[in-house]
């Protein structure tokens, strides 16, 4: 990629993810999540942490729980010890996802060319985690602020996503316009 | 190319991150159905021109299946509400009337 | 002769000039040039040759419009036919090449389709080409494809790349006119997302050619100062060369981005296809000029008098010394102005109208132009360029009056709005009985998700044809716009035009009113599908009453212009001739695009690797590199055999099954589905699921279930193994994760509300593994501790551990009925493990297998396949699979369908084995013919061949296939007709489906 591509792209390998399932009333829960990383149990579509530990809201009875790798098994048992007997699921899903920085200005355009969300950023800004399509798959992206977003897919489509966004994000291919 | 409401995560999403899943409101019929009842749940549909209530899978987003109203033949839609319910909700039925008046919920 | 005039030409740049080259003859234009208006500044008026009869054709528009001068584009991979030169910008190294003659342009044979024009008539072909059937596959299609037609396809490999982009925006303003450019001022003031997109590389549309004044300002002033005021907006996009192309559902819109058709090879995408989201459509697409019908209405040098103006003002182009126009209203008479004071001459203005009164008739005639009322064109002289004109009364039957010697025509019919975009998603239209043309009706627009109008129409696209009435409409559509959006458009300076006071236009439909039938029959309506007026008569007299079906039988409109010209021409002669009224008569559909776009842009990125997602396991490099040859199975890739060097793929497959059941093979079985079911009601819910009891098998344990749907059909299978107290974990079919998750989902979501189950797809968070074969075990324990015997971990269960340094879980199932272990690991690690299998396995012959050999191992066994040996019509009972269906449970999904009168039919086709006779293999999906015949008086089937396979273990051909009352015929013969009819029918004999190990003493061990 040259330096002037709409934004470089990298796969990120040190996350792992953990699917939370339940009440997102419930108190348990609540101070499940708060053990795990540190935070209250989002609203609708909110990702709430920093680049080591959050947690984001992904439907009305799921939580993503995100910390590093090393931590998955520990974090993954913990929830689960504090949710015994409670109606939950906790699955360690981090191998089944593919997790894409794309850093650079462009990267609102890199993905309008893929998605059919609403990138501008009165519509989509920090804090916000977006599941919608990308090209052919699934995906879900977040920002961290003005020049990154981050993007997970399925494992298994990573080398189909990474294409995609590389070629979306080539330097010739700028649209100008979010 | 449709917009729905999701009501479970509140985005107005795209026709193409939705997946459709035909008439709302069927009422599963099991072991010791009547033959007539089990063949009208199977395969018969009311189909209309106007106003229907669909099923719709928010399948690339949140996952969830949402019950929509909505006229098959302007495209307007009355609304969107959670699958977790037996028969239209009194303020989708209002907001249908306001638009057809006359309109009755067949289920 | 046209030419280039020394002076003028407001969009040219004389300081660049531009080479090019037409049927490889080299051309010079400027920069600022189409190809259209470069090729006529050099004198070239002939352009092409018309579909049908092949006449020769020049330049009649001046934009999209344009039906003639369709040419083919650049060359090899960049090559493009049907480009309309008018809308082409040209560039250095422009090749262009005209179309459908031969042997030349000049000079072309298929011109004597023009000679048998009479024998051609509107639905010639339907009406000759019916018989015999053979004749229309070997003679007469290629013959018609020969002679009628545009330009021929690509043969190459697209060099371009192409791309989609996705914008909400709350106004989108299709047209950078002086309508649409007042539009997105007053919309952009308010801070609202404002998209304004406009076909061409210009702003203003045709103001400045019309010299429009405004606000006391020449319009180019007052567009330039619009643009900037627009450019300075952060919430507006500008975007030129961008067409919109079409209007769907719920405020949906497509635009075609032209990005670098006038760059060719610079690394941008060539064409972009922009998605829109908005609140609001504006269109101020503006108006077309129609043409006049009289006869040779198509000989090159006859033009529509606003294009020729287009030519003269905006490139400097002359049409010629001499220019008669011909006109029902008074805009024509801006090009006869325009030309004289060009210098250029203007012998005589023929006004239909009764009366050529009004300030324009004026001016003409201070400027000495002679102009006549009542007047019309009898016909033109001239072939492949205009000669003369012979006049004639409009009101009669075309008696020449005078003959007047002429380089080119300038025509105007009138004016019709631009109301495609309107139209496009149900918007309905008004007959506007002054002007003669079809306006948008405000009160019938196309409706969005609230129930509310959606696309405004402003300007000329309204029918307002003023520039003070467009600049107002603008205006008012605008804040129309922002009220819907909720932005207040506050108080507003309106642009004020100069007045433009016009005389009425008066409908001509044919001229002269009373033309003589050979007169109409060279009188043209669709230009590029060679229609003519003749034929919409013939088609009404014949008893076309709709005009969809006169436009389909005719072929008017159905050209790659759509009929932008003709529609309303071809409507109002088949009103006249039906003695009906224009708006009851109604109008065709309009449909997207408005102007045709590149398959390239419709497919965006979606091309070469990226054409659709491939879904790799975490194994896939390692089959890469190992020679796998593939199969999809959804969107994965299997690997199907691993061919070693000079190995035939199906020596591969035999060695493959021989070695899982001699020594131990490994398959990559990381696709299958595995989902995870989970709650206090999990038990409950997994027996809804499956056709068996579920909730009772043991944790540790693992069991075999089927999946039905509604209807009581098999739809998927796989193994089920109890985790814990409330824990299932349910194995799927490849193709069937994604789905049956879904299927889980909509039950607990829509029907049992209740239950408290979760589900959670797994499938791609383990890598999975199947150690095959008599030393399956033994390889294993070199890597492992855990005990793996018979006795520690029996046939039908699982149990976690370490192998390899890999946590892992071992499930003891067999679908190759030899001893098996499938082992699930963490996707990450899949890599690393199976290398290690591999690597340890080499001792005892190790091989990977694919999943070709999986299925002639689990066919030898008469194990069923989802897909094989089912179709959608196929339930468990028919299957031999009545030992899976649970009697003691009151209900599961399928169970009520399965006591319909027809699955109970003892009759049904059921799973058996075959074997032929010869030793052959049979087809697969070859069918058993019985005594009889069926209703149609066909032989009737019996029975169908499901899956069928070379067995290497067997050393013949085995077969499944379901029969009817299979079972109940062992050792029977059945016929299977070969569908070549080369070779007899194939025989084989009615066995058990199990083939190999009846009694399951290999896996068992």
């Amino acid at each position: 990629m040259s330096d002037a591509a709409l934004a470089r792209i990298s796969r990120e390998t040190g996350r792992a993810m953990i699917t939370l399932r339940g009440d997102l009333a419930s108190r348990p829960l609540a101070s499940a999540v708060k053990r795990a990383v540190g935070q209250p149990v989002p609203g609708p579509r909110a990702i709430l942490g920093d680049d080591d530990r959050a947690v984001a809201w992904m439907s009305p009875d799921e939580l993503l729980i995100l910390c590093p790798r090393g931590e998955a098994a520990g974090v993954s048992a913990g929830l689960s010890k504090a949710l015994q007997g409670s109606f939950h699921l906790v699955a360690d899903v981090s191998d089944a996802r593919a997790v894409f920085r794309i850093r650079g200005r462009g990267w609102r355009e890199v993905l309008a060319k893929l998605t059919p969300a609403d990138l501008s950023p009165a519509a989509f800004g920090e804090g916000e985690l977006r599941r919608t399509r990308l090209a052919q798959v699934a995906a879900a992206f977040w920002t961290g602020g003005r020049d990154e977003a981050t993007l997970v897919c399925f494992a298994s489509v990573a080398d189909y996503v990474q294409a995609l966004l590389e070629n979306a994000a080539r330097p010739e291919s700028a649209v100008g316009v979010l | 190319m449709l917009i729905l409401t999701c009501p479970c995560c509140g985005i107005e999403a795209d026709e193409t991150e939705l997946e459709p899943g035909g008439e709302a409101h069927l009422k599963r019929q099991g072991p010791g159905a009547a033959d007539a009842d089990f063949e009208a749940y199977l395969f018969q549909r009311s189909n209309p021109m106007g106003v229907h209530l669909e099923r719709w899978r928010h399948a690339h987003g949140c996952g969830k299946w949402f019950l929509a109203a909505r006229n098959t033949v302007t495209l307007e839609v009355y609304g969107t509400y959670p699958a977790q319910t037996k028969k239209p909700p009194q303020d989708i039925v209002r907001a249908i009337k306001k638009r057809v008046p006359g309109w009755e919920w067949q289920g | 002769m046209s030419a280039r005039l020394s002076k003028g030409g407001r969009l040219l740049d004389r300081s660049r000039a531009v080479e090019f080259t037409f049927n490889d003859l080299r051309f010079r234009g400027f920069a600022g040039d189409t190809l259209a208006s470069a090729l006529l500044a050099s004198g070239q008026t002939l352009l092409g040759r018309s579909f049908k009869y092949h006449r020769p054709r020049g330049v009649i528009a001046s934009g999209a419009e344009e039906p003639n001068a369709l040419v083919g584009l650049g060359r090899g991979a960049r090559f493009e036919p049907n480009q309309r030169a008018t809308t082409t910008e040209l560039f250095d190294g422009l090749e262009a090449e005209s179309q459908n003659h031969w042997p030349s342009l000049e000079f072309d044979i298929g011109v004597v389709n023009n000679k048998l024009a009479r024998f051609l008539p509107a639905g010639f072909y339907y009406k000759t080409f019916m018989a015999p059937r053979a004749a229309w596959k070997h003679l007469f299609e290629p013959v018609i494809r020969r002679s009628a037609g545009l330009g021929r396809a690509p043969s190459s490999r697209d060099a371009d790349s192409y791309e989609h982009f996705h914008l909400h925006v709350e106004v989108l303003i299709a047209g950078g006119g002086i309508a649409g450019l007042q539009a997105a001022l007053v919309a952009g003031r308010t801070g609202a997302r404002v998209l304004l997109v406009e076909q061409t590389a210009h702003w203003g549309g045709r103001a400045p050619v019309d010299g429009a004044v405004i606000d006391g300002q020449p319009a180019d002033d007052w567009i330039s100062n619009a643009v900037q005021a627009l450019e300075k907006m952060e919430n507006v996009t500008l975007r030129t060369r961008c067409m919109l192309s079409g209007v769907y559902d719920h405020g949906f819109a497509l635009a075609y981005e032209r990005v670098a058709d006038h760059a060719p090879g610079d690394a941008r995408p060539r064409h972009r296809l922009w998605k829109i989201r908005a609140r609001r459509i504006i269109t101020a697409t503006g108006a077309l000029e129609r043409p006049l019908a009289f006869a040779g209405n198509d000989v090159p040098g006859v033009m529509l008098a606003s294009a020729l103006r287009d030519y003269l003002v905006n490139w400097a182009v002359s049409p010629g010394d001499r220019t008669v126009v011909v006109t029902n209203n008074d805009s024509a008479y801006l090009s006869a102005i325009a030309l004289k004071e060009a210098g250029l001459e203007v012998p005589v203005i023929l006004d239909a109208r009764a009366e050529a009164t009004g300030p324009l008739a004026e001016r003409a005639r201070e400027l000495g132009i002679r102009v006549l009322a009542g007047r019309g064109i009898a016909a033109v002289r001239g072939g492949k360029r205009v000669r003369a004109v012979e006049t004639c009364l409009q009101a009669g039957e075309g008696a020449v009056l005078e003959t007047i010697a002429c380089e080119a025509v300038a025509m105007s019919g009138g004016w019709s709005p631009v109301v495609h975009l309107w139209s496009h998603c149900g918007g309905k239209l008004d007959w506007d009985e002054a002007q003669a043309h079809f306006r948008p009706d405000p009160a019938r627009p196309p409706l969005d998700h609230n129930g509310e109008g959606f696309v405004i129409a402003v300007g000329n696209a309204d029918g307002a044809m003023t520039t003070g009435a467009a600049l107002e409409s603008a205006v008012a559509g605008a804040r129309a716009a922002l009220k819907a959006v909720g932005k207040a458009a506050g108080r507003v300076a309106v642009a004020k035009a100069a007045a433009e006071p016009a005389q009425p236009m008066q409908p001509v439909w044919l001229m002269p009113e009373g033309a003589s039938d050979a007169r109409r029959m060279k009188m043209w309506l669709d230009f590029q599908n060679d229609v003519k007026v003749s034929d919409v008569q013939l088609a009404a007299r014949e008893g076309y009453e709709s005009v969809e079906h006169t436009k389909r039988y005719t072929t008017i409109g159905m050209a790659t212009d759509q009929g932008k010209l003709s529609n309303i021409n071809g409507l109002a002669v088949l009103a006249r001739e039906l003695n009906n009224d224009i708006p009851k008569v109604g109008t065709t559909t309009f449909r997207p695009p408005y102007t045709p776009i590149s398959m390239g842009s419709i497919a965006g990125e979606a091309r070469g690797e990226l054409f659709q997602p491939v879904r790799k396991t975490p194994m896939h490099g390692w089959h890469e590199a190992h020679g796998a040859t593939w199969e999809p199975v959804g969107q994965w890739r299997r690997p199907y055999a691993y061919p070693r060097t000079g190995e035939s793929v199906s020596d591969a497959v035999s060695r493959e099954v021989r070695n899982a059941r001699e020594a131990v093979g490994l398959l990559d079985a990381s696709t299958l589905g595995k989902i995870l079911v989970k709650g206090p009601d999990a038990g409950r819910f997994v027996d809804m699921l499956y056709t068996n009891m579920m909730s009772t098998l043991p944790v540790g344990r693992c069991r075999y279930g089927l999946m039905c749907d509604e209807n009581g059909f098999l739809m998927d299978d796989g193994v089920v193994a109890r985790l814990d107290e409330d824990s299932w974990l349910c194995h799927t079919t490849t193709g069937g994760a994604e789905r049956i998750h879904g299927w889980m989902e909509d039950w607990l979501q829509c029907e049992w509300w209740d239950w408290k189950v979760y589900t959670a797809n797994l499938t791609e968070q383990f890598a999975q593994v199947a150690v095959v074969g008599p030393k399956a075990r033994k390889l294993l324990e070199t890597l492992t501790d855990m005990d793996l015997s018979a006795e520690a971990l029996p046939f039908m269960h699982w149990a976690d551990g370490e192998i390899a340094g890999v946590r892992a879980r071992v499930f003891r199932i067999s679908f190759s009925g030899e001893l098996s272990y499938e082992i699930a690991v963490p996707g990450g690690q899949g890599l690393a493990f199976w290398e290690a299998l591999v690597k340890a396995g080499d001792a005892f012959g190790a091989m990977p297998y694919g999943t070709e050999a999986l299925h002639v191992l689990r066919a030898e066994k008469g194990f069923i396949m989802i897909g094989d040996e089912t179709d959608g019509t196929v339930i468990p009972q028919d299957l031999g699979l009545g030992w899976a269906i649970s009697k003691k449970k009151d209900d599961f999904l399928g169970k009520r369908a399965q006591q319909r009168a027809d699955m109970v039919r003892p009759d049904r086709w059921r799973l058996v084995g075959l074997e032929t006779l010869d030793g052959g293999v049979l087809p697969d999906g070859a069918y058993a013919v019985g005594e009889g015949r069926n209703d149609h008086g066909q032989r009737r089937t019996i029975g169908r061949v499901t899956s069928s396979y070379r067995s290497p273990t067997l050393g013949r051909g085995i077969a499944l296939g379901l029969v009817e009352r299979g079972p109940e015929r062992m050792g029977e013969v059945l016929e299977f007709p070969m569908i070549d009819g080369r070779r007899r029918a194939m025989q084989a004999c009615i066995v058990d489906p199990v083939f190999y190990d009846k009694d399951g003493e290999k896996q068992n061990v």
